[in-house]
């Protein structure tokens, strides 16, 4: 994974809230057995109105996705975040998150920044006044700069870490192998087997 | 031993506790069960390949083709090319790596989440994950059960573990006795309509009180099942008699010396009496009627005998528009009684209402009659051993005399990524849990309902609970004389 330190770019609004993981990427899309090349199928249902903001100039060079409460609930879909990220985005705002949605992105190493609700629709407003602006999200600073204003965002600081440092979790995890093999001993012999089948 | 009184949650957490996360770190949690399928495992076996990495615990692991099976003509091959080889990577990974499959034409085959407590994997006081967020369903053992993300699932087939931040915990209590008619299924959809699709978001949900005793399993696993609907990483419920004798004797349930480990351990799990809750719901199962959603997400329901909501009557502006634009997609009008809604289509099954008790429920209703006129009706059962179960009791033969499909099983119509779904602009009563747009299929509208719903529904031909039908096997009772007879039993 690559290391993120911040990023600047042209900031997309998306006004809506509750923004399910079924808008961010349909089923159909989940048949595909690769991890990337997801960018055509990002909010396929609402990519189809030619009034969508992604289909506007000059929301199509985005890289900051700045949407309402509740994204990414539902379905736990890590494909909702390799359309996001395939499409060019590396940045989500928002003011609260699907939780295992949030934690996809840490892993792909896609910036799910919350701000609060007001700092967002601040936000909505500046992009308004001056579309295509660019914004600056640093993970150092744990930042948000838009225009002249400047807000902060939460995340939590192992995420951070990760995302600052780029590093990949299984290799993290198997730093500590013999704890777990440790643990694996004492397990108790009435848990669950799938072998042999019975 | 005077410890500091615990929840469920924290018992079978800390019991997993790998390694402690300090300063910020998460916890690394061991994981007793691995469920797996076809549709969010094939980058995670990628990766693994990729790395040169084995599947770290094959006897913690089982794998099961769900989401994109036909449940027609299944002996042949899958007709949509992309649903076949999703599958047959599934099969492909799964002898590579030596990960146990059931496959179509199985007996085990079926919803992941339905097989896993058919073969006694399902326990209480383990940890089980899956690459699907209703694994939330397994809590129904008193199992920390939560769904994860593709790179997570190649974590735990390398590792056999996750880095995870403690959930806060919340009870929901529910006192009372359901009236007949009356289910599980509305009791969470009353849930999630109070506490809204985000009110659980960082919790693990325990649902307690008389009124979850009183429910078998199955109806646990509805209630579990749809926790994720509420945002809640996972729901539990405490074992007790009922688990363990739905449990006892199933092909992966311990046996002997070990099933009496297990109990002792298990009777220790229980919520002590004085451990504090991060939240608190309560709702009364006395004056509760059968549910329905009118909108586009589950938290957006009423009971079945009021009518479709004012959007202007949401004081909060996001709930607003949001019902604005859900009774637009939906095409209804405020105010319309829902039981005047007429549906074009039934879908009886998914991991919320598809084991044989829901589908004796349903069948309890149809019996000895016909399906309205002009609608489709599709019942499919949670896996191939439930389907065989049901033609054994002939659950099939009235499902077919009512006029309706019986299927072979797989999720179906829940999602539609195999060739069951709505056409655009049909509206569908469905025992699943999500009534997201174009869930069942583009452009289709998503009543979500009980199997008793379903049923009356099917019958009449609009939305209806089995107390509007003539002659109903389960009449309506008054709340008042429910509550009381209860007080005096
Ligand atoms: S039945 Fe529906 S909710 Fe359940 S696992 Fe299948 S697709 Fe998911």
């Amino acid at each position: 994974m690559q290391k993120f330190t911040s990023v600047t770019g042209i900031a997309v609004p998306l006004q809506r809230s509750n923004i399910d993981t079924d808008q961010i990427i349909p089923a159909v899309f989940l048949k595909r057995v690769t991890k990337t090349g997801f960018e055509d199928a990002l909010f396929h249902g609402w990519r189809q109105d030619p009034e969508f903001v992604l289909n506007r100039e000059p929301f199509t060079q985005g890289t900051v996705l700045v949407a309402g409460p509740d994204f990414g609930t539902g379905s736990s879909r890590e494909h909702a975040v390799w359309a996001l990220r395939d499409y060019g985005f590396q940045v989500v705002l928002s003011s609260r998150f699907g939780d295992i949605f949030k934690g996809n992105c840490g892993k792909q190493g896609l910036l799910a920044a919350q701000l609060s609700e007001k700092d967002i629709e601040t936000i909505w407003l500046i992009i308004d006044e001056q579309p295509g602006v660019e914004v600056t999200v640093d993970l150092i600073a744990k930042t948000v700069t838009a225009g002249k204003s400047g807000f902060a965002f939460e995340i939590d600081e192992y995420t951070r870490w990760r995302l600052l440092e780029g590093l990949d979790d299984i290799g993290l995890t198997l730093r500590d192998e013999a704890r777990i093999t440790e643990f694996e001993a004492k397990r108790e012999s009435w848990r669950p087997k799938t072998l042999p089948a019975r | 031993m005077n410890s500091t009184p615990k929840t469920l949650a924290e018992k079978v957490w800390e019991d997993h506790l790998v390694v402690k996360g300090e300063n910020g770190t998460p916890d690394l949690i061991y994981i007793d069960l691995h469920l797996v399928h076809e549709v969010t495992s094939p980058q995670a076996f990628d990766g693994l390949r990729q790395a040169g990495r084995p599947v770290r615990r094959l006897d913690l692991t089982i794998a099961t083709e769900d989401h994109n099976t036909p449940t027609l003509a299944i002996d042949k091959p899958i007709a949509d090319l992309t649903s076949r080889t999703q599958i047959q990577t599934l099969r492909n990974n799964a002898a590579e790596f030596g990960v146990r499959l059931h496959s179509l034409g199985d007996i085990e085959q079926g919803i992941v989440h339905v097989v896993g407590p058919q073969l006694g994997l399902t326990m209480p006081g383990i940890t089980v994950v899956c690459g699907d967020s209703h694994t939330s369903t397994h809590g129904a053992f008193g199992a920390m059960a939560f769904g994860i993300g593709t790179s997570e699932v190649e974590h735990v087939l390398a590792t056999q573990t996750l880095p995870l931040n403690a959930f806060k915990t919340m009870a929901i209590t529910v006192e009372g006795t359901l009236r007949p008619g009356v289910t599980a299924k509305d009791i969470i959809l009353a849930v999630i309509a109070q506490i809204g699709t985000g009110g659980g978001q960082g919790y693990v949900l325990e649902f307690r009180g008389s009124a979850i005793r009183a429910l078998s399993m199955e109806g646990r696993m509805t209630i579990c099942n749809m926790s994720i609907e509420a945002g809640a990483r996972a729901g539990m419920v405490a074992p007790d008699e009922t688990t363990y004798a739905y449990l006892k004797g199933r092909a992966h349930a311990p046996e002997g010396r070990d099933w009496d480990d297990a109990v002792a351990y298990w009777d220790t799990l229980p919520t002590d009496d004085g451990a504090v809750f991060d939240a608190e719901v309560f709702l009364d199962a006395n004056t509760l009627e059968p549910f329905v959603t009118w909108g586009t997400n589950p938290g957006q329901g009423v009971s079945l005998s009021e009518s479709v909501p004012d959007p202007a009557a949401f004081d909060d502006v996001n709930d607003r528009a949001a019902a604005e634009r859900a009774l637009q997609y939906m095409d209804l009008d405020a105010g319309t009684p829902m039981k005047d809604i007429r549906v074009d289509a039934v879908f009886m099954g998914s991991c919320t209402n598809s084991r044989i008790e829901d589908l004796r429920a349903f069948a309890s209703i149809i019996e000895g009659r016909t399906k309205a006129d002009g609608v489709r009706v599709m019942v499919v059962p949670g896996s191939a051993r439930v389907r065989i179960e049901a033609e054994a009791e002939g659950i099939d033969k009235i499902v077919l005399a009512f006029g309706a499909e019986w299927r072979f099983a797989g999720c179906s119509m829940c999602l539609g990524m195999n060739p069951d779904q709505l056409a655009p602009g049909e509206r569908c009563a469905s025992t699943s849990n999500r009534n997201f747009e174009g869930r069942q299929g583009k452009g289709g509208r998503t009543h979500l309902v009980s199997p008793l719903v379903a049923a009356a529904t099917a019958i009449r031909g609009t939305l209806s609970s089995p107390w509007d039908l003539e002659n109903s096997p389960v009449p309506q009772s008054d709340p008042t004389t429910q509550a009381a007879a209860k007080v005096g039993a």
